[in-house]
């Protein structure tokens, strides 16, 4: 590994953001074997925190990358990882989009795109399965969820920020775990 | 495609409005499930896509490298006003969290392990999910046939149920539904 801290980190992230097929979950597990047992760029416990920091921000969870690059080399450090895990992939991201979007207003784009919508809200679903998997939902989210899911079907232009806002006040207040 | 007399022309969409909005979904995305807020924003406030143009894309964004919703804002943004709508919407959407972040990393030992934060963190995501089933029912009620909604019932399945890796489904499932979507096509043609 190269002296240069930055270069260090581009290194190591650029090739992950190439590989992160399914989303930054999938290159979780080598973004702690590079972090702690390869770079040593933190100990186990601290990557433990940092993963914990995270996920309590807003942002993908792979923002990760930003605290690991923080902690290696400051507001720079931060910048570069955060570059290195993001920039490469939305280039390939970008020109996937401009070859799908030149072929707009054809009639095989059009099967296309119908027969790929129900596959996004497929994935939707399976998000929603995983997600209250992860956040282990007891009666109280998904009483919450269907709530938020009703206002915004029988008034879909309320702005998303009051169930989010008044669901996390309401359990902060009444103290629900997420196992309430 | 019906709704596309009503939509806004797109090269009018200014960058600036690209990036608060993306600023907006970043900010607000907490504890997964952005792409409800995602969704809400670009195709019910905004009206920017239509409902199939986006979840197309959320497809195609999933099985490409890199963080589905900044995947997502890339597509939206390329789609609206190419290369440069496509940099707006990414920066929007990632340089609240960024910031956020890092905010929270220095103050550590005051968010982390504080029992409101993770409750109200637990309120947030609850929430978040209701945004996500929203789309599904939404989905599920734009179809006009049965073959939709079974493949979004069989890819969920799939995915949530049965822990099948992601890109393997898609790959199979992709093709399958475009064929039915063909067919249907053809039978109402």
């Amino acid at each position: 590994m190269p002296d240069n801290p930055y270069l260090a980190l581009a290194i190591v992230f650029v090739p992950l953001s190439l590989v992160s097929f399914g989303g930054g979950v999938s290159v979780l597990p080598a973004i702690q074997h590079q972090t702690v047992d390869i770079q040593a760029w933190a100990t186990e416990r601290e990557f433990v925190e940092l993963f914990a920091v995270s996920r309590t921000a807003p942002g993908p969870g792979s923002m990760l990358v930003t605290l690991v690059g923080w902690k290696v080399a400051g507001w720079g450090g931060a910048l570069i990882t955060t570059l290195s895990m993001f920039v490469p992939s939305s280039i390939l991201c970008f020109m996937a989009a401009g070859a799908w979007a030149r072929h707009e207003g054809k009639r095989w784009h059009t099967v296309i795109q119908s027969g790929l919508a129900p596959v996004g809200t497929g994935l939707i679903a399976a998000g929603v399965i995983s997600l209250f998997r992860i956040a282990d939902g007891g009666p109280a989210s998904w009483a919450t969820a269907a709530v938020t899911a009703a206002i915004l079907l029988a008034r879909p232009r309320t702005p998303p920020i009051l169930p989010l806002a008044a669901a996390g006040a309401v359990f902060a207040l009444l103290g629900l775990s997420p196992h309430a | 495609m019906g709704l596309r007399e009503t939509m806004p022309e797109r090269s009018s969409v200014p960058l600036l409005e690209l990036l608060l909005s993306h600023l907006r979904i970043g900010l607000l995305s907490f504890g997964g499930g952005t792409s409800g807020l995602a969704y809400h924003e670009v195709v019910v406030r905004k009206r920017w896509l239509v409902e199939a143009e986006f979840l197309s894309g959320l497809a195609i964004c999933q099985i490409l490298p890199g963080v589905n919703v900044v995947n997502l804002a890339v597509y939206v943004g390329q789609k609206l006003r190419g290369w440069t709508g496509a940099v707006a919407a990414a920066t929007g959407l990632l340089i609240g969290p960024f910031f956020v972040v890092l905010a929270f990393g220095i103050l550590y030992g005051h968010i982390i392990g504080v029992p409101a934060v993770a409750h109200a963190l637990a309120g947030i995501t609850a929430a978040a999910i209701g945004l996500m089933i929203m789309i599904v029912i939404r989905g599920a009620r734009q179809s006009r046939t049965l073959a939709g909604p079974l493949v979004a019932v069989a890819i969920a399945v799939a995915i949530g149920v049965f822990h099948l890796p992601l890109v393997p489904v898609v790959l199979v499932g992709a093709p399958i539904s475009i064929a039915l979507a063909y067919l249907t096509r053809r039978r109402d043609a």
